[in-house]
């Protein structure tokens, strides 16, 4: 056998072993575009709190205010449908670009793996929501968040477990500092994401 | 060094079921249509490859079925992990002396 075939068995052995246990075909650009939807959604949500009450203030002083906070909470959900669904599309491209089939048993372990998570958050939120625990919910989401990416990072970049820590350490700090949640809301599904987008589609996607 | 050659594994000198064992390795467990779309090979050409490494006893068949349709779950054996390792160790050594 020739060196060079070797090398080729070999490295043929090591991309095969990869791409059967790590869906690499996740989007980097998704993640820019579900930046750029919390940063929009943030703005439209600071105009309504900002015509009610002439200024952000303390989130305190709203909380008597549930009609505000359903408007908000509306807006989250469409962040978060219109940022899986960028999610899922570019990423499904991505896969067909690449001539794979975007579901196989790694994409499905990626998307288990990662609605565990969510969903105990999700549950959690709501039950914040309906106790009117309205300060945590922010901080919430972004700790949930960072636990399903940590967990989703085995089966695809293991950068993902890094963003996922960043949104932890930001859902804790949320937590510590009083009304600080929208704040660190924005930071990390959107300025957040917008970097780690960036760095994502340069370092993978060319 | 024609020494090292002995150490190569006939089971192995086929690409495709080099191939199998790799993602098997890999992995806890593999299906089968799962496997023919990541190799891209044919239905006949990966079950003969299939029961060759199931004949040396390399990998554990699980056939179950999921409503009406069956599902077949490959994983590998100790046996065929120790193999494996084995037949890598033997492609890196012959690297080593070529380099000498």
């Amino acid at each position: 056998m020739e060196e060079k075939d070797i090398h080729s068995e070999l490295a043929s052995i090591r991309s095969l072993m990869e791409r059967s246990s790590k869906f690499l075909s996740l989007s980097g650009f998704s993640g820019v575009m579900a930046g750029i939807y919390a940063l929009i959604g943030a703005f439209i949500g600071y105009r309504i709190v900002n015509e009610k009450y002439g200024s952000l203030a303390i989130s305190d002083s709203y909380t008597d205010n549930s009609m505000i906070y359903h408007q908000l909470i509306m807006i989250a959900v469409l962040i978060l449908l219109l940022s899986v669904t960028s999610g899922l599309l570019l990423s499904i491209r991505q896969a067909k670009k690449k001539g794979e089939n975007y579901w196989n048993p790694v994409s499905r372990r990626l998307i288990s793996s990662m609605l565990i998570p969510l969903f105990t958050g999700g549950l959690f939120i709501i039950i914040l929501f309906l106790r009117l625990e309205y300060d945590l919910i922010a901080s919430a989401c972004l700790i949930f968040y960072g636990l399903s990416l940590i967990s989703a990072s085995q089966y695809t970049f293991s950068d993902v477990k890094w963003l996922g820590f960043c949104q932890i350490i930001l859902g804790l700090l949320a937590a510590l500092i009083p009304a600080s949640g929208p704040l660190f809301w924005v930071i990390g599904f959107g300025l957040l994401h917008i970097i780690y987008g960036t760095v994502m589609h340069f370092k993978y996607n060319r | 060094m024609k020494t090292s050659l002995e150490q190569f594994d006939k089971a192995f000198e086929n690409r495709i079921r080099l191939q199998i064992m790799s993602v098997l390795l890999a992995n806890e467990h593999y299906d089968f249509i799962s496997l023919k779309d990541l190799l891209d090979v044919t239905d006949g050409n990966l079950a003969s490859h299939i029961k060759a490494l199931e004949k040396e006893e390399y990998i554990i068949v699980n056939k179950t079925f999921i409503g009406k349709k069956p599902n077949t779950q490959y994983s590998v054996s100790e046996k065929g992990r120790k193999a494996f390792i084995k037949h890598l160790e033997a492609l890196e050594n012959l690297i080593k002396q070529q380099k000498h």
